[in-house]
């Protein structure tokens, strides 16, 4: 009896081992990929983002820790579309022999066109419909990686597109209840383009697209004009840049202050956008209540 | 056309107003203290203090986010602990106290940027390198201002030991011991200045409002009260053009500022009255006698 207890104990031992390795290790370049990625990955994937909730892209330095975990992925996530200027040096640094799958893969690229510049604008997850083209993308880079796995990943993937399409009508039909002229809001980092064209709202921001560039003041007063001039309803916050700035022009031009935006960083499991669902969810009840006079 | 241009813009708006009400007391409070860390021969004190003002700050941040009170405190706190402890070290060892605050204010920085990056994200360091003129609301400006008076009071009262220990320590020394008290002080100030001057300029500017106009006034005068008045002056031009530049070119406006300072300091290299350029090469009249 004993012998047979102490040999039980012996094989879950050996076992259990065997069972963590069995999770496919991936990389995930920023938390809302991450997230999308564990959805879709289920029980089978173990996700580490690169850059955590709350931290910003725009920023980012790689640090020897990444290239570790770079390094024991087996499949690696990437937004593409310029997001990641890093990613290539770091890929090679690492030494990681993992496969980059790019998640925007078919996404229509949208172009800065704003003063000048021509810059793909690489939020493109902020138009659900995009999201779908992500999930699809992780799906079959998950497949092509564990083949195994094939059953679990499609079905988790169907599951989480059905939840897509419940946001993507939730979404419109918020945005459709806003009175359309007023359907316009100042906001600091210009990551909303896809869902400006998504979802016909105007998002105007006193940045240009990257949240690298120092706001001089002639930037602020051309704000701050034309939010008087077009009567410009609500100044959004967002959770990457400082919020002083915005409130001061919100002050000065009479717009109202909305809440804070999630554009390309989630927040940790306590805030109020730990998931993607979560994230689209708080962006479009902020920009309800704002607008809705 | 010189109204439009000069003045319109602060009517119109009322964050430029702000910016230059910020950047005058900013000019009021940091310019005399510049004088005298220049004149005791300190002038990049004021930078390495800066860097030790980091780590406070960023501790605040992350204790409590963009929360104005926590951040100074956490600035003046470090701030003073770095220039306590390098004058400790360097009285209690064979250190000197510019290596001492070499040593402190390299690990502080240290500190502060790991402190930074290690909240598991990358925050904006560069608000903490380079603030925001153009975001200061009420609260920031009363703490500027409350700063500024408190540093003018507090220079009237140590106003005479302090010249004293510039000129001539050594007299002051056999007359009285208030030099040592007075240093201390004056630490204080230097420390209380660069961590305003940091919510509108950043850490690394902050100093730029400090230094600069106390060296463009060495070049006009010998006098040290007229002196300290060049410094107040040249500082708040400095703020008015620096503003002006970034309204009209775009500019980034904190930079703009230090950049106007610059300007400044090259025009009186070139042509102050006293010890510059050209009046070296050619001196006045009344030298021929």
């Amino acid at each position: 009896m004993l012998k047979r207890i102490a040999l039980a104990v012996l094989l879950v031992a050996l076992a259990t081992p065997a069972l963590a390795q069995e999770k496919l290790k991936v990389v995930a370049t920023c938390s809302i990929l991450a997230d999308l990625v564990k959805n879709v990955g289920g029980e089978r994937v173990a996700v580490a983002a690169l850059i955590g909730p709350n931290g910003d892209a725009h920023v980012y330095q790689p640090t020897p820790s990444d290239a570790k975990t770079l390094s024991e992925a087996k499949l690696v996530f990437a937004n593409g579309l310029g997001f990641e200027g890093w990613m290539g040096r770091l890929v090679q640094a690492s030494g990681t022999k993992a496969p980059t799958v790019v998640a925007t893969k078919g996404v229509k690229p949208r172009k800065k066109d704003e003063s000048g510049h021509s810059e793909t604008d690489p939020h493109a997850w902020q138009s659900v419909a995009n999201a779908r083209i992500y999930v699809a993308n992780i799906r079959d880079g998950l497949v092509a990686a564990d083949p195994a796995g094939k059953a679990a990943y499609e079905a988790n993937a169907s599951a989480y597109l059905a939840q897509l399409d419940a946001l993507d009508a939730e979404v419109k039909d918020a945005i459709a209840k806003i009175p359309a002229d007023r359907r316009r809001i100042i906001t600091t980092h210009d990551a909303f383009g896809y869902f400006a064209a998504a979802y016909g709202m105007a998002f105007i921001a006193p940045q240009g697209v990257s949240t690298e560039a120092e706001v001089s003041a002639r930037d602020v007063a051309k704000i701050i004009t034309q939010i008087r001039k077009q009567k410009i309803p609500a100044v959004f916050l967002e959770n990457v840049t400082d919020r002083r700035l915005l409130e001061r022009i919100g002050a000065e031009s009479g717009a109202r202050v909305g809440g804070t935006l999630y554009s390309d960083a989630l927040t940790d499991g306590k805030g109020e956008a730990p998931t993607y669902l979560d994230m689209m969810r708080h962006n479009v009840k902020q920009l309800a209540s704002a607008l809705s006079s | 056309m010189i109204y439009d241009h000069l003045i319109a813009p602060f009517v119109e708006f009322a964050f430029m107003r702000r910016a230059l009400v910020g950047t005058f007391a900013l000019a009021l409070g940091a310019g005399p203290v510049g004088v005298f860390l220049m004149l005791r021969r300190m002038s990049l004190v004021g930078d390495a203090m800066a860097h030790a003002i980091l780590p406070g700050a960023a501790i605040g941040f992350l204790l409590s986010g963009l929360s104005l009170f926590a951040m100074t405190t956490g600035g003046l706190i470090a701030g003073f602990v770095i220039a306590l402890g390098a004058g400790v070290v360097a009285r209690a060892t064979e250190l000197k106290e510019d290596a001492s605050l070499a040593a402190f204010f390299l690990i502080s920085l240290a500190v502060g940027v790991t402190i930074v990056s290690l909240k598991g994200n990358n925050v904006d360091l560069l608000h903490f390198l380079f603030g925001t003129v153009l975001a200061l609301d009420d609260p920031t400006l009363l703490l500027i201002a409350g700063i500024t008076t408190l540093s003018l009071l507090t220079l009237a009262v140590i106003y005479r030991p302090l010249v004293l220990e510039c000129v001539d320590p050594g007299f002051l020394r056999s007359v009285s011991r208030a030099g040592a008290p007075a240093h201390i002080v004056f630490l204080a100030l230097v420390v209380m200045n660069l961590v305003g001057g940091f919510h509108a300029l950043g850490t690394l500017l902050a100093v730029g409002v400090m230094m600069l106009p106390a060296v463009i006034a060495r070049f006009w005068t010998r006098d040290i009260t007229a002196m300290i008045l060049i410094a107040i002056v040249s500082g708040a031009i400095s703020g008015y053009a620096g503003l002006l530049l970034s309204f009209h070119t775009g500019a980034p406006s904190g930079p703009a500022i230090i950049l106007v300072a610059g300007v400044l300091y090259a025009g009186s290299v070139l042509f102050g009255t006293t010890g510059g350029v050209l009046r070296q090469l050619f001196p006045g009249r009344h030298l021929e006698a």
